[in-house]
This record gives structure tokens, C-alpha cells and sequence, in this order.
């Protein structure tokens, strides 16, 4: 625990966490600026969790900046925007940044339009019954901007028997080297408190709670500045420690509460959103608007102008990495933070909605040497890091004798959400949140083969 | 643009601490241990100390081989064990029984079971162990610290001709005329004539004993710079503090004259160097935080016991070897209560 964040009273989860160094230092300061446009845009038909959306436009159509170009399929799918005016000139498969190609709209955009937004009608939101409020968020394509895209509409939907009664706003930005939505919070905090009053009238929450890590006061700071006293809304700093920013730990933080194991936060009714989204949220629906853009953290020794950037959904990686002046020494490109973040093998994925920043390394960065592997020492590090209190070491040997079933029968290996604190502190170099990920995927394969 | 190359899964950052870095600067807490003890005991510690470390190193230089690992040095690890069976040895042992020791240690407690992160006991102290049994007269034999001469001249049995006998030291202790050394351990004079030694002399290394286990405040400050820089649990030495005297202070209570106060069975003997050091290898130890400290307890409260009812007048080896055979159960029994567990179980209650 942080001796300074205790004495200030931010609280913090009760158990594990890691501090690696932020390197928030470099872009927190500075101001979101505006990407230009690429001159092609991929906007893959699945960028969120749940059913990929249906296309509405054909090859050859003209479209225009904000138009809605797929539509929703199903309750847990999103409809997709054109984010920029241009003609579709192919609907087909293109890579992304998990690795197999997926389908996606792709526009040429054209060179001389203005790029003024064309679809919008003013709407009173605040006035409208809750279900119809969901209804706007769905048509918004909002999905978790922190990085999780799960759709928005759902979650303001609890399940019978359920009632939310909080709204958690979720402001910590753990992962190193991010500082989008710090500048959110201070340089949009108008649309941030907005979006939280549309969703606490849609999900009928009456009280809501801003977290947000100690090293942003300044965000503290400035959204308090705008709260009435007595407000509903309440802001809080909580200690900076990664993973403060998943939504267990954040509610642990705040609540001194735990989601049940396998539940959501509807099961302590809670709903949680990252301030990306309801910034989003508050600045999109009072204009009828659809999600076509969003803030990216660039950062990384490998970059010359490091900064924030709002980007325009379907911008190929390796146009934003010119802009922003990646050298050509480059070792390893991260889509999100370096805790969880995935590495890309193809510059030409695009920036989709849940990527919250692209951290790039340089040829011979220490921290991304190669190390040597040793046997587990059992020091229990990763026991002490765990913010889940599971015990990696014991899960990792399991691993080793491919005892699957075990790890997850016995040690509670799907409460894992890959934060990476174990293989952070590991000094044994034991790739551990790597052999749960792969046990986790294992296990998911096998009620599937034997059914 | 060059494309990247490097395809990994997160994370991509890494604590730099490593396992070398940890081993190293458990081998630097000991220095002044170590330090200390030459010049208490003279050239004749270091030579042990020498000894033990060098024939520990080319033991598993030689079993790394034979077992197709490569170079395995580069861990440190076996500095260790070869620095602390000197610690607990007497300072006048022969050299070829130390030699002795230290390939036991390693080839037995160690390089049998898999190398580093497999041992089940801490190697240097089945490398003690072994040697209590084979030779029991050379390991209870005790010479006084800070003897006139010590730096100049080797004590008399270290140098024993390999495969024999070790001469007796007698002679020369009382060539020294040091007044009133009676060749018994501060444990010994407690046990067996309950005359008490002063924590002065406790603290600060003024008694004999084994090489390292003289000066208590030495090995407390290593350990607490190994524990606040995270390279030792810090549950485990808590642990074995509060069970040793969990068992010694009521009994002290009830008859102070007999049983010793909890401050003396907590400075004396090797409970210090055992509890900093050898109890907390973190092999042989659980990796679950209560685990830890019940691990530690039991180490207390079986020293305490055989000090104080069994036949011997120490007991911190024989209570770590069973508590490190016993750390695995011990870890399956405490297991840490998972995130949003408690929920669940009152639910399905």
C-alpha cells in the first residue's frame, strides 16, 4: 500500500496490485489533436462483443460522414457509422488485430469534402423515458471505450429481478503509458457529467461514483469543480495502482464490496463505465449522433510526437504511426496498454472502438529484452500480486502437467482476467498469465468436443 | 516503414528483479553474518566458510552436468547453501568433514531432486544434518571466540588430515587461559545448568556457538534488508517468533528458574540465523500467505520443544527439515479464499 495515498484516505483494493512505471509523463500534458483523415478506412463489422453487424451499404455507394452504414444484429451487437464522407469500395475480408481476418467495410475517402457531419437531429434526451434513452445508446453504437467494447445499451438493461442503483464511472487509466481519458475528463468534462445523467436516467441509478487514480488530481479537481454540493455524482481518488482500472478492483476500491464469483456488477446493482464512453455518450445523443471517432493514446520510445489523438474509427495503424512520427527502428507495436495489450503483426489493422492506445518500442528496449527462463522459486510474489488472491504458482505447475480441469476446479482459474500482475513480478521470467490464458482457452474447447 | 517483428502476449513489461538479483543480495545480507564471524573465530572460519562455498559451487557445477542443465552457477543460488552450512557449523570443524557437508548439501539435498525450485528441504541444512549423524563429537565441539592468535593460527582440529580422527582441542584451548570457558553453548549452560547468558552478549555475538549464529543483531539486520526489499517473506521469521514463544512463555511463567524467558530462546542458539535465513528458503517453503506464517509457527514451537524436553540442547535444524517435509500440505491446507468466494458460498449456503 502507498504510504502518501493512505494518508490522503484514497482507497485502494484490498489485496495485490503491481506499480509499474507509468510513463504517463510524456502525453499527459498534452492537448487531444485532431487526425487528419486517411485516405482509406476500415471499419470492421465487429469491433465489440457480441454479434458483428450487418452491412446496409453495397460496394460503389456514396457515403456520408455519420451516416449509419450496418446495422445492430441482434440485442448484443452494435450498428456501425461512416466515419468519414467517401465511397465504399469494398466489403470483405481484411486483418485485425487478433489475428484472423474479419469483415469489414472499407471507404475510399474523398479527398475535397468538407467532413461536416450531415446526420444529426437535436434531441432533448434527458426528457426521454429510460427505455428510449437505451434505445439512442444502441443506435450510437456506444461500446466500453476503456478497452472490454462491450456493447453500452446492454448493460443500462438489468436482468428481471435485478435493479442498478449506482452508476460506477470508471476514471483510473492503470495501464502505463495511457492518458486518454485523463485528457477526456479534463478537456471534455461538460459531455462526461452529461453522459452520466443519461445514464443514470436510463439505468434508473440514483447515486453515481467517479473513480479515479491519485496521480490524475487535476482531473479530480476539475470534474468536482463542476459538481453541485449535494450532487448525485460524486468523485472520489482512489490510490494509483495498477489493476485499479478493472471494474472488480474498482468496486472493491470504492465499496469495499466483491462481485460474486461468475456474476456482474448488476448482482450488487452497479453499472460501470469508463469516461471515454460516457464523455461519448453525453457529446453523441443530444445531437442524435453516431460513435465515429474516438480518443487514442500514441506513446513509446519509438515515437517522435507522442500525444492524444482523436481518430477517426477504421484509421489504419500504420497512417496514425506516420502522423504521429514513428521511426522506422521499430521492434514491437502494442494495440492498448502493455499490461494487456496485444502485439500486432500487421500494421494495416485499423483502430477500431475499443483501443485506447498504440505504444510502440524501439529496437532495443531494455524493457523488452529477452530473459531466462528459471524453474518457480515458490517467493510467492505472485501470490502477494494477484489482485484476485488466486495462487499463480501452484496454477502455473498445474499447467505444466496439463491439469486444465484442476485449474479450474480447484483454483478458480476463470476468475483470471489476464491482468498480468503474476508474470509482471515473476522472477523466474515464468510466462504465468500466458499459461492461463491458454488453459482458459483449452478448457472453453472442451465441453465443445465432447457434446 | 519496417514492419514490427516481435508477436508476444501480454504483458510486455517485467519487474526487473530476477531470481539472480534475489539470491545475489540474500548472499550480501549475509556478508557481515559472515564478516562477523571471522573475526570472532579467526582464519579459521573463513577457510570454512571458503570450504563449504567452493565445494557446494563445483558439486553442482559437476551434477548440472551429468544432468544436461548446463552452467546453473549463474543463479547464485548455491553461494547460498554454501555460505549458510558454514554459518552452521562450529568454527573449528574439520575441513574435510565441511567438505563433506557441502557435497551432501548439494548433491543430496539439492541436485537429487532437480536443481534450483525443486529441493524439498533447504540444502544446507541436510548437508548439517548429515553430518550431525556422521559425526557427532567434531560438530559439538566448541572453541572460544576471540581467541588471542586467531588470525595468525588455524584452531587445531580444522585442519584435520582428511579421513581421520579430528586431534582434540583441549590442549589447546587451555594453552589460551581464557577464564572460565567451559566448551558450552549459551543453550547448553541453559539446558543443563540453567545458567542464563546476558541478551548483551546474546545480541552483539559475545558467546560460542556455531560460526554464524553468534551475533543476533547482525542476522536481524540482514534479514529485515531482505524483507523490506521483498526477497524474503516476511510471515515466515514473524511466524517462527510467535510460536516459539507461544510454547516458551507460558512455561517461563510457570517456573522462570527451570524454563528460559522468550527473549533468550529467541536469541540464542540458531533460532535467529534459522528463522532470517533457512526457514525462509522460499523452495522449501509455502507460497500461500498463511501457509507462511503457520510454516514459521511450527518451526517455533517444534524448536522451542526440543530444546527444552528432547535429548539435544538445539533444535532449529530438525524443526526447519520437518517443517520444509511438511510445507506442501501445510500450502494445500491454505489456500488464499479467491476474489468473491465468500459470496458464493453464502449463496449456495
Amino acid at each position: 500500500m502507498n504510504l502518501l495515498s493512505m494518508i490522503r484516505g484514497h482507497t485502494t483494493f484490498a489485496h495485490g496490485g503491481v506499480h509499474p512505471l507509468e510513463h504517463k509523463k510524456e502525453t499527459a500534458g498534452l492537448p487531444i489533436r485532431r487526425l487528419p483523415f486517411a485516405s482509406k478506412l476500415v471499419v470492421p463489422l465487429s469491433q465489440h462483443k457480441g454479434a458483428p453487424a450487418k452491412p446496409i451499404v453495397k460496394v460503389g455507394e456514396e457515403v456520408v460522414r455519420g451516416e449509419p452504414i450496418a446495422e445492430a444484429d441482434g440485442h448484443v451487437s452494435v450498428p456501425m457509422h461512416a466515419p468519414a464522407t467517401g465511397r465504399v469500395v469494398a466489403i470483405d475480408l481484411r486483418p485485425t488485430a487478433e489475428g484472423p481476418k474479419a469483415p469489414a467495410i472499407v471507404i475510399d475517402v474523398y479527398d475535397a469534402a468538407s467532413q461536416q457531419i450531415l446526420y444529426e437531429e437535436e434531441v432533448d434526451i434527458l426528457n426521454l423515458a429510460p427505455s428510449e434513452i437505451v434505445q439512442f445508446v444502441k443506435e450510437a453504437g456506444l461500446v466500453g471505450l476503456g478497452g472490454a467494447a462491450f456493447p453500452s445499451h446492454v448493460k443500462m438493461l438489468p436482468p428481471a429481478g435485478k435493479k442498478i442503483h449506482t452508476l460506477i464511472v470508471n476514471g483510473c487509466e492503470c495501464e502505463p503509458y495511457l492518458t486518454c481519458d485523463h485528457r477526456v475528463m479534463l478537456e471534455q468534462t461538460d459531455a462526461l457529467l452529461r453522459g452520466i445523467r443519461i445514464a443514470m436516467r436510463a439505468t434508473g441509478a440514483g447515486h453515481t461514483l467517479i473513480g479515479v487514480e491519485d496521480n490524475k488530481m487535476d482531473a479530480v479537481r476539475t470534474i468536482r469543480q463542476k459538481l453541485s454540493k449535494n450532487d448525485a455524482i460524486e468523485v472520489r481518488a482512489v490510490e494509483a495502482k495498477y489493476p485499479q482500472g478493472a471494474e472488480k478492483m474498482l468496486i472493491e476500491s470504492l465499496l469495499k464490496e466483491q462481485i460474486p464469483e461468475g456474476g456482474l456488477p448488476v448482482d450488487l446493482g452497479l453499472a460501470v463505465y469508463n469516461v471515454g464512453t460516457l464523455a461519448q455518450m453525453g457529446e453523441l445523443l443530444p445531437r442524435g449522433r453516431g460513435l465515429i471517432e474516438r480518443v487514442v493514446t500514441v506513446s513509446g520510445a519509438g515515437v517522435d510526437r507522442p500525444g492524444n489523438y482523436l481518430v477517426p474509427i477504421g484509421t489504419p495503424v500504420d497512417f496514425l504511426l506516420k502522423v504521429a512520427g514513428v521511426d522506422t527502428d521499430v521492434n514491437k507495436v502494442i494495440l492498448g496498454g502493455p499490461m494487456m495489450g496485444m502485439t500486432l503483426a500487421s500494421l494495416d489493422v485499423p483502430i477500431t472502438k475499443g483501443v485506447s492506445g498504440v505504444v510502440v518500442y524501439a529496437a532495443g528496449d531494455p524493457d523488452q529484452r529477452d530473459r531466462k527462463v528459471y524453474p518457480c522459486i515458490k517467493c510467492s510474489h505472485c501470490v502477494d500480486a494477484c489482485p484476485m488472491r488466486l495462487n499463480p504458482s501452484m496454477m502455473a505447475q498445474l499447467a505444466g502437467k496439463r491439469e486444465y480441469e484442476r485449474m479450474e476446479s480447484e483454483f478458480h482459474l476463470n476468475q483470471c482476467f489476464e491482468c498480468g500482475c503474476c508474470a509482471y513480478v515473476c522472477p523466474s521470467n515464468i510466462p504465468l498469465t500466458q499459461y492461463f490464458r491458454i488453459a482458459k482457452a483449452i478448457n472453453r474447447e472442451r465441453p465443445a468436443l465432447a457434446s | 516503414m519496417a514492419r514490427p517483428i516481435e508477436i508476444r502476449t501480454a504483458p510486455h513489461l517485467k519487474r526487473p528483479q530476477g531470481v539472480e538479483q534475489i539470491m545475489r543480495n540474500v548472499v550480501y545480507a549475509l556478508m557481515p553474518v559472515a564478516m562477523f564471524s571471522v573475526w570472532q573465530f579467526g582464519i579459521s572460519a573463513l577457510v570454512l566458510i571458503v570450504t563449504t562455498t567452493v565445494v557446494a559451487m563445483l558439486t553442482e557445477r559437476l551434477f548440472s552436468q551429468l544432468a544436461g542443465r548446463g552452467n546453473t552457477l549463474g543463479d547464485w543460488s548455491v553461494v547460498i547453501t554454501g555460505i549458510l552450512l558454514a554459518l552452521t557449523l562450529p568454527p573449528g570443524f574439520p575441513l574435510w568433514m565441511a567438505a563433506v557437508a557441502a557435497f551432501v548439501a548439494v548433491a543430496l539435498g539439492k541436485a537429487l531432486f532437480g536443481g534450483l525450485g525443486f529441493n524439498v528441504m533447504n540444502p544446507a541444512l541436510v548437508g548439517r544434518a548429515f553430518v550431525q549423524a556422521a559425526f557427532p563429537v567434531a560438530i559439538t565441539t566448541w572453541t572460544p571466540a576471540f581467541a588471542p592468535g586467531r588470525f595468525t593460527g588455524f584452531i587445531p582440529s580444522t585442519l584435520t588430515v582428511p579421513f581421520m580422527k579430528p586431534e582434540s582441542v583441549t590442549p589447546w584451548i587451555d594453552s589460551l587461559n581464557i577464564d572460565g570457558f567451559t566448551g558450552a553453548t549459551p543453550l547448553a549452560m541453559q539446558k543443563f545448568q540453567q545458567i542464563t547468558t546476558s541478551t548483551n552478549d546474546l545480541l552483539f555475538g559475545n558467546v560460542i556457538g556455531s560460526t554464524g549464529e553468534a551475533s543476533a543483531i547482525l542476522i536481524l539486520l540482514g534479514g529485515l534488508y531482505l524483507a523490506f526489499r521483498r526477497m524474503l517473506d516476511w510471515r515466515i521469521p514473524v511466524g517462527v517468533f510467535a510460536g516459539a514463544a507461544l510454547v516458551a512463555t507460558p512455561l517461563w511463567l510457570m517456573n522462570g528458574e527451570l524454563y528460559p524467558s522468550p527473549l533468550f530462546v529467541a536469541l540464542s542458539g540458531g533460532l535467529m540465523l534459522g528463522a532470517w535465513f533457512m526457514a525462509s528458503d522460499m523452495i522449501a517453503s509455502p507460497v500461500t500467505p498463511w501457509g507462511a506464517f503457520l510454516y514459521g509457527a511450527l518451526i517455533g514451537v517444534l524448536t522451542v520443544l526440543i530444546r527444552l524436553f528432547g535429548g539435544l540442547a538445539e533444535g532449529v535444524m530438525y524443526a526447519i527439515l520437518l517443517a520444509n517435509a511438511a510445507s506442501p500440505l501445510i500450502a494445500s491446507w491454505t489456500q488464499p479464499r479467491v476474489y468473491g468466494e465468500t459470496k458464493r458460498q453464502e449463496g449456495g449456503a
